[in-house]
């Protein structure tokens, strides 16, 4: 209980402060230079220049701090040996084109690049075009959406029941190995299949990420203009054509939205793998493996440059969202 | 709208029937643990969850007392007892494995030596024999019907057996200021940059979006260290600043694009009035924005409950500081065949989160997109 004092504390001290570093800092710049008097219109002039600093320090400096900071320090360290002092030059990163563990959590990583957005988007656009059109769309919408508020742990320990295996001559309690058995399968330890186990994991955060694309795709549907699909319905389009040639084409700025921004999300996918099969039996993933060098191997230089190898294929991406939101600024 | 040229009903079915079956897809996964999380041990390491929804049958195969329990009652020597531990009801019995349902609960049967019996459908059997019973006594076959049957033991447990009460103030304390602080400050950040006209402005916005995707595996160890080096150490302050800091570009984004979108003649007038920017910002602009801010708190919330990377990182895995995902974790790899604590703490973990969701679901889809869609 303590401790929920202690956070709430820090809560009043975290507000108060910023308040009272804002209206100070504010208060001193109108004191040195006021808004009044006969050099008025310079100090106005003055202190505007000063003031959106004022606003912005806090924020500058955490990122900074927290953000940028870190990056130089990786590209340092991953130069670096196992403890950090000794310069090794580009060691850890020959190291990494011959680790067999690097090429499978590489491979894997582009698995996952194929099939998780796709298939996220995929079925985010078909309960988004389905359930715009039925009553109980709303409530499908929130049932499908649910999943985004489970923590990607919670959401592995769900599935690991569904991909349980008890063995043979026991009753499957896992609904992966019944529906198999009831089929007149057999069971099977889907976790430790390769390479096949690769895609139950994906499976989970399609499953955590369909929500985020139907919210998105369904609000683009809706802002499709009206008169272009009254003028297919006009000209005898069947609804699939509506869809596929009217809707979709329309919307397409928005899916590749929705693509890149679960493309980052997999790139850094983490938990799933780590709680499921800690990248056993062939499933490692890079930010697993960076996690496994960093605490179990002790190696800060080898964690950092697996690091640099996520930020290095983030960056395409980083480069593509900068450009949008410059273009949109005009 | 698309309905305006009459649909055809069959397809209004076929969309019916497709939603139905992607609720089930989405749902049932969940379902399953939670309705698990309600079961017995026992239970849930032999039957499936579905079944345990409906009346649940089994065979039982049961060897009556020993020897040593008959008593004698007058002329006969009687054994009883009850096939159950826990209740439910028998719908038939035998007494050879060849027809294990040969009979009706309450049906008089010969065992054969003598001996004969009963099983009534409460479970209670009855058996006497004319001799002393010796050796091994009869075996019975009992058909049983057992009622779903489900228990708030394993939330008992997890909570006050297996810290995850604990964990869960350890969760709160580490999630509140990290919710809290970061909007102050991404609010300050985000007015200057959406209303104030200064040099490097552009730039600066095209950073803020540019570390939206910054990889958090880059600032790892480099903060650990930083934050050893300066003495925080593994500690609340370090996670709430670390927290913080990895909020603060999706913050400052949702809400200068918010912020962008006020109307400019409000903020001009009161320039003109005489309002410094100090006041616009927060007798105007703060409480216009409240949309905005709380999206951006259900996000930082939401994410900062679940995390598991930050805070296996910049806390230490004792009791003081683990949280449910650490919990979750542990429990996945040291107890990972015990579904009945894995379920009960799954869902004491995602509950809050959970309701948070279903409360504020508005305003999630309304920061997805302003934070997408643009």
């Amino acid at each position: 209980m303590d401790q929920l004092f202690m956070a709430g504390g820090t809560v009043v001290i975290g507000v108060f402060g910023c308040v009272a570093y804002f209206f100070l800092s504010n208060m001193i710049l109108d004191a040195v230079w006021p808004p009044r008097g006969p050099d008025a219109g310079r100090n106005i002039l003055r202190a505007a220049m000063i003031r959106p600093w004022l606003f912005l320090f806090p924020a500058i400096a955490l990122l900074a701090v927290y953000l940028v900071y870190p990056v130089f320090v990786s590209i340092w360290l991953s130069l670096h040996d196992n403890t950090g002092q000794r310069f090794v030059g580009a060691d850890n990163y020959l190291w990494l084109l011959n680790d067999r563990k690097f090429q499978e959590s590489i491979r894997n990583n582009f698995l996952w690049l194929l099939v998780v957005p796709g298939g996220a988007t995929f079925f985010g656009l078909i309960a988004a075009a389905l359930t715009d059109r039925i009553r109980w769309g709303n409530f499908a919408k929130a049932m499908i959406f649910m999943p985004m508020a489970i923590s990607f742990i919670g959401a592995s320990v769900i599935w690991k029941f569904i991909y349980d295996y008890r063995g043979e001559g026991r009753t499957e309690i896992g609904l992966l190995n019944a529906v198999v058995e009831a089929f007149g399968g057999t069971a099977q330890t889907w976790l430790t299949l390769e390479p096949w186990n690769n895609f139950f994991l994906m499976a989970v955060l399609i499953w955590i990420q369909t929500g985020f694309a139907m919210v998105i795709l369904s609000a683009a549907l809706r802002g499709i203009p009206e008169e272009t699909i009254e003028a297919a319905i006009l000209d005898g389009a069947s609804p699939f054509q509506i869809f596929l040639k009217i809707k979709v084409p329309q919307i397409w700025g928005t899916i590749a939205v929705v693509w890149t921004t679960i493309t980052i999300l997999v790139l850094k996918v983490f938990d799933i793998v780590l709680a499921m099969t800690n990248g056993q039996w062939g499933t490692q993933v890079l930010a697993n493996m960076m996690f496994d060098w960093m605490f179990r191997g002790n190696d800060s230089g080898r964690a950092s440059a697996i690091a640099l190898v996520i930020m290095l294929l983030v960056t395409p991406i980083m480069i593509w969202n900068i450009r949008n939101a410059h273009k949109e600024m005009r | 709208m698309d309905n305006i040229a009459g649909t055809k009903s069959s397809l209004v079915w076929a969309v019916n029937i497709a939603v139905v079956v992607l609720v089930l897809l989405w749902t049932i996964p969940t379902f399953g643990l939670l309705v698990s999380s309600f079961r017995d041990r026992d239970q849930i390491a032999t039957t499936g969850w579905w079944s345990s929804l409906f009346p649940h049958e089994a065979s039982l195969r049961f060897r009556i007392g020993d020897a040593e329990t008959q008593r004698q009652e007058g002329e006969v020597f009687v054994i009883d007892g009850s096939v159950f531990e826990a209740g439910g009801t028998v719908s038939a019995f035998g007494t050879s494995n060849r027809d294990p349902a040969a009979h009706e609960p309450g049906e008089v049967v010969d065992f054969g030596d003598g001996i004969s019996g009963t099983v009534n459908e409460d479970g209670s059997y009855r058996v006497t024999s004319p001799v002393a019973f010796e050796g091994r006594s009869p075996r019975l076959f009992v058909t049983s019907v057992t009622p779903p049957r489900f228990t708030l033991e394993n939330y008992d447990r997890v909570l006050f057996a297996q810290g995850l009460g604990r964990a869960f103030l350890n969760t709160m304390t580490v999630t509140i200021p990290a919710t809290v602080i970061p909007i102050l400050v991404a609010a300050f950040a985000a007015y200057a940059l959406a209303w104030m006209e200064f040099p490097g402005r552009s730039l600066l916005i095209a950073s803020v979006v540019g570390l939206l995707v910054v990889p958090l595996q880059l600032a790892l160890i480099p903060l650990l260290q930083l934050h050893n080096a300066i003495g925080i150490g593994k500690d609340y302050l370090g996670i709430w600043l670390a927290h913080s800091a990895f909020g603060l570009p999706l913050a400052i984004y949702l809400l200068r694009n918010y912020m962008v979108g006020l109307p400019r003649e409000i903020i001009e007038s009161a320039r003109v009035d005489g309002a410094t920017d100090f006041q616009i910002f927060l007798k105007i602009i703060l409480p216009l924005s409240f949309p905005a801010l709380a999206s951006f708190a259900i996000f930082q919330f939401l994410w900062t409950w679940n995390d598991l990377l930050i805070a296996t990182v910049f806390l230490g895995n004792t009791q003081d500081q683990l949280v449910m995902t650490g919990v979750l974790r542990e429990l996945l790899g040291s107890r990972g065949g015990d579904w009945e604590i894995l379920a009960a703490s799954a869902f004491v973990s995602i509950s809050v989160p959970l309701v948070v969701f279903f409360a504020m679901q508005k305003y999630l889809v309304r920061g997805l997109l302003a934070g997408s869609v643009k």
